[in-house]
């Protein structure tokens, strides 16, 4: 039978990057001078559970390093050794080489052990450095260089307690009787009297005598499991000590002067049930079942084994599937989903009952009925929905667990001292939005910790603890996630800020900005306002990425910050990707899906509320605003209904800071919609975020506002208006 | 068929433990720790138990002596599941009650051939 | 490259292709008619035969995209196979027949529809019965050609469906919207 067990190999990946994290969590928890023994556990555990593994599965890499690993965590989980600081930054290094080496096999790479191999060679140097050397294998061999025996007289004399371990004699000579052929000559002088007679305990022994050539090491092999629960002795028996069995078995019975002597192990079976009486008890009905009944068992067990391996037969040759991404759900979550589609079921049982019979029988009872089952249905609906979308949430502690290591490097290389405080960790958030958020969560708390918590003297001589506090929070706010990233360092210094603007053009001197507008400048493409690039939080990777990358998500990020005390970050997220808060508009003959979360307003405007600016782009004045104007059907090359913007509508959205006009020809329902990917089977398309499928079946595409805004060139608009404004302040002044 | 108690908190060496019995035609039930292995006996009498002896919450050694303590469990075959490297493991393993031990890494032609041989 | 060995892996789709002239040595393949002229297509990658209903147009796509539908709760992209063969455009209709296939990409598949006159028949070919596509000069891409195959007195044009259907050769959006601002 053969079994593939590349099968297991994502179950594997996934359990030893899970396993790794809790590794590299509990490093971080780790007290060097006090090492807690669950701890300490734990870590070993992970360790152990990936050697295992890895060496399962033929991972030798991996294996052969976390070997290394093991030895030590092994010696420091018995208290044979302590550990060091600076061991637990190895270990912690060596977290980050496993979990690279797994994530190379993942993507189906080959391994780069350069990493591995220097710690490794570091974790040698610690297990040797203190004369810890493994005891040399060194062991006697009896019967080297002879040549294999004619045969083996064994002398097995079980302790009592032998069969408490579950050995049965009968198992070993079964195995012995395997290997050659076998005698069994059963001593029953230690046997007591019948009324001292323990049935848990064993009083036979046995001579065995085991003709052919067999090697020593497979029959110590049979015994491997009792050589401490049983006292053996090997002889080999030279060629031509015996001619025939016959005549061995008589010496033998002669010179030891045995009870019995039977020829099969199923005869010392036997032999065994008549000197124990036929009234074992049932506990010990192992020991007394025939073999018999063992050898149909093992007869059915091979006869099973041929139809598996035809069933196995994998293609070789398939395309090698994306690997797949699983995910743990709670069962209470699953119980609730169960429920709920109980309680849809009777709904719909009820529903049924309401549709039979005639339109004759239909009545105003029966009308009122159809709508209470119809409301009901809907309230279904809505729960269903909400349970199958909690499936997918997570706590938002999948992705803060990073941070403590994370800060804890970074403070090193930095030389601050930083408390890193976690709250809200149970928050829910989407799997996807978690996957997501995981790469400007990050940036913002290596901006705090960059940028944000000063070096120790300074806060000295600012009269604050040295020790600074970067605290990370979630929780839930309507419909959204918010995360909190808080520092209490030296907060945001408005005129650095409206200095580095004016530099690079962003802003004019002349511009009176609230502070609100000054702080959300660090959102600007190109806006850095470190002194030098450290390489913390430098890279050209700026605040502007981490908004969009945020907006992407159809969330947003703002900051507060006071100078000397802080800064708070906050994003707002969806609670989930994978539905939206749709308002259906219509443009020609084909309906689209605005996210109702960046509209502002829509309205009918007259033809006289447009100004016309150089370039050919148009401009609504609403109010005391100048907003740049997009016709969708002009962004997406189809046709609208209308001949000029009076007759469409203007739907004002909101993006990146700024208002922009969105002409449509009609607007439509609101409606909550599943978002389906376009990229799945054919690809990104610019201005549309995804598409949907509608009520009738048909699909309608959503539209994404950073596309089409960025298509329709509104974003220069802007800045004309910008311009245009600045110059009629001008001439109102002079 | 015989009835096999697979215990590992290692999904994937459990995954294969019991993938590769089930096709050789036992029943296997599975449990991820020592308290769900005893769960888990609640539930009914087992021929073997396979056991890991690094697991969280109750690990083997533990899980070996809870069973050895209740009737039904006392003389059925236990193994462990251990490495290379943990030597005085199988010697505590044998303290605890265990039959035997099967040696990691193994490979699922190696592990049938142990089971076959302990069930007969 | 055959794809015949990746390809005889997969089952089908459920096709009811019983009539099909089962013969172990040979690809199968699906012909269907456009323009009088007959077409096949690897029958291992059709999944399903439909008929024609109205698209949902994409924004700036390359002409040959007809749009996307909803196939069961997936958005399938629908391509004109008129379009991409230079030929007259006709009105589509109920009878209009829409072959759904899966191409096999190197890390995921995906699922696309073709608009076709109509389905023809089955064959079973040999290697021996395949020609390669005739070098027709640059004014006409052969890439998505497989060969050519003789059926008693017909010419069948073999389709290679991924070469046909890929479309990371599609030129950018922003260089389809200038042509398509040019042909307006």
């Amino acid at each position: 039978m053969s079994v593939d067990i590349s099968q297991f190999y994502q179950v594997f990946f996934e359990e030893s990057l899970e396993g790794l994290d809790n590794m590299e969590s509990a490093l971080m928890a780790l007290d060097t001078d006090n090492i807690d023994a669950e701890t300490i556990n734990t870590i070993f555990r992970a360790a152990h559970s990936i050697k295992g593994g890895s060496a399962t599965f033929g991972f030798s890499e991996v294996a052969s390093f976390t070997h290394v690993l093991e030895t030590l965590l092994d010696e420091v989980r018995e208290g044979a050794r302590g550990l060091a600081p600076d061991h637990v930054d190895l270990l912690l290094r060596s977290v980050d080489a496993m979990r690279g080496m797994i994530v190379t096999l993942q993507a189906g790479e080959a391994i780069d052990t350069r990493d591995s191999d220097g710690l490794k060679v570091q974790f040698e140097a610690i297990l040797s450095g203190d004369q810890h050397v493994p005891e040399a294998a060194v062991e006697s061999v009896e019967v080297a260089d002879e040549l294999t025996p004619a045969g083996w007289k064994i002398e097995f004399a079980p302790h009592a307690d032998m069969l408490r371990t579950g050995n049965e004699p009968i198992r070993m000579f079964r195995e012995l009787a395997a290997l050659g052929d076998l005698k069994v000559q059963c001593h029953t002088n230690k046997l007591p009297s019948f009324d001292a007679l323990s049935p848990e305990e064993c009083y036979l022994s046995w001579t065995l005598t085991l003709l052919g050539q067999v090697a020593l090491d497979d029959i110590k092999e049979v015994f491997e499991w009792v050589e401490d629960e049983a006292d053996i002795a090997y002889h080999a028996l030279a060629e031509g000590t015996v001619d025939n069995v016959a005549d061995y078995i008589d010496n033998a019975v002669a010179e030891g002067g045995a009870d019995q002597v039977v020829a099969s192990p199923r005869g010392a079976n036997e032999a065994m049930v008549n000197d124990m009486l036929t009234e074992v008890p049932d506990t010990n009905a192992a020991v007394v079942t025939p073999l018999k009944e063992h050898a149909t068992q093992k007869d059915a067990v091979a006869s099973h084994s041929p139809p598996q391996a035809t069933a196995k037969a994998a293609p070789k040759t398939a395309p090698k599937p994306a690997a797949e991404s699983s995910i743990r759900v709670g069962t209470d979550k699953i119980d609730q989903l169960i429920n709920l589609v109980g309680e849809l079921v009777i709904t719909q049982s009820m529903l049924g009952q309401l549709g039979e019979g005639d339109s004759e029988d239909f009545t105003q009872e029966k009308l009122l009925r159809l709508q209470e089952g119809l409301s009901q249905l809907e309230q279904n609906t809505r729960e269903l929905q909400e349970s199958v979308m909690r499936i997918r949430m997570l706590p938002i502690s999948f992705s803060f667990s990073r941070f403590p290591r994370m800060v804890r490097d970074l403070s090193q290389r930095l030389d601050k001292k930083i408390n890193l405080i976690l709250q809200g960790e149970q928050t829910e958030l989407d799997k996807t939005v978690m996957e997501k958020i995981g790469d400007p969560l990050v940036h913002l708390v290596r901006n705090s910790v960059d940028h944000g918590i000063e070096p120790p003297d300074v806060r000295r001589a600012a009269g604050k603890p040295e020790t600074g506090v970067v605290t990370l929070n979630a929780y839930h706010q309507g419909g959204n996630v918010v995360i909190e990233i808080r520092d209490d360092g030296a907060g945001l210094n408005k005129e650095r800020i409206l200095a580095k603007a004016y530099e690079n053009g962003i802003v004019n001197p002349s511009d009176n900005l609230t502070e609100e507008q000054i702080y959300d400048l660090i959102f600007q493409p190109g806006f850095s306002t470190a002194k030098e690039v450290s390489d913390v939080s430098g890279r050209g990777v700026g605040m502007d990425v981490v908004r969009r990358n945020i907006q992407e998500l159809n969330g947003s990020v703002d900051v507060k910050s006071q100078l000397g005390k802080g800064s708070t970050f906050t994003i707002r997220l969806p609670l989930t990707l994978a539905i939206l808060d749709g308002q259906l508009v219509r443009v020609g003959d084909q309906n689209y899906i605005f996210p109702l979360v960046s509209i502002v307003e829509s309205i009918q405007v007259g033809r006289n509320q447009i100004n016309q600016m150089a370039g050919g782009s148009q401009v609504l004045r609403l109010r005391d605003e100048y907003i740049p104007i997009v016709y969708l059907h002009e962004i997406y090359s189809t046709t609208a209904d209308l001949h000029s913007i009076e007759e469409g509508l203007v739907v004002v959205v909101e993006f990146d800071g700024g208002k922009y006009g969105v002409v449509v020809d009609d607007l439509l329902a609101q409606q909550q919609v599943v978002i389906k990917s376009l990229e799945t089977n054919y690809r990104r398309v610019e201005g549309v975020s995804g598409a949907t499928i509608l009520g009738d079946g048909t699909v309608a595409l959503i539209v994404d506002i950073a596309g089409i805004v960025k298509m329709g060139g509104a974003g220069q608009a802007i800045k004309q208006i910008e311009t245009m404004v600045k110059n009629m302040s001008k001439a109102k002044v002079a | 068929m015989a009835k096999i108690l697979a215990v590992d908190d290692s999904a994937s060496m459990r995954q294969m433990v019991a993938f590769t019995l089930q096709g050789a035609g036992y029943d296997v039930v599975e449990a991820s720790d020592g308290i769900e292995a005893l769960a888990a006996a609640d539930q009914g009498q087992f021929d073997l138990v396979l056991s890991d002896v690094n697991m969280p919450n109750m690990d083997g050694l533990s899980l070996v002596k809870a069973l050895r303590q209740r009737p039904e469990f006392k003389f059925i075959p236990i193994l462990m599941l251990t490495t290379e490297s943990g030597g005085d493991k199988k010697m505590e393993g044998k303290q605890a009650g265990a039959t035997g031990w099967i040696v990691k890494p193994f490979n699922p032609e190696q592990l049938l051939k142990t089971i076959k041989k302990v069930l007969g | 490259m055959s794809n015949s060995a990746v390809s005889q892996e997969h089952d089908n789709g459920g096709m009811g292709v019983g009539s099909a002239h089962a013969d172990e040595s040979g690809d199968q393949y699906l012909t269907f008619i456009m323009a009088d002229e007959e077409y096949g297509v690897d029958i291992l990658k059709v999944q399903e035969i439909r008929g024609w209903e109205r698209t949902t147009p994409i924004p700036n796509a390359p002409p040959h995209i007809k749009g996307v539908i909803n196939l069961r709760g997936t958005v399938v992209p629908i391509v004109d196979l008129r379009r991409c063969f230079g030929l007259d455009q006709v009105e589509y209709g109920p009878l209009t027949v829409v072959i759904v296939l899966r191409i096999d990409g190197d890390h995921s598949s995906r699922t696309m529809g073709i608009v076709v006159d109509a389905v023809s028949d089955v064959y079973s070919l040999d290697k021996d019965q395949m020609q390669s596509a005739p070098n027709m000069g640059d004014s006409f891409d052969t890439s998505y050609i497989r060969g050519l195959a003789t059926v008693g007195e017909k010419m069948v044009m073999l389709l290679e469906i991924n070469e046909l259907l890929d479309l990371d050769d599609l030129p950018s959006d922003k260089e389809l919207k200038q042509q398509l601002k040019a042909e307006a």
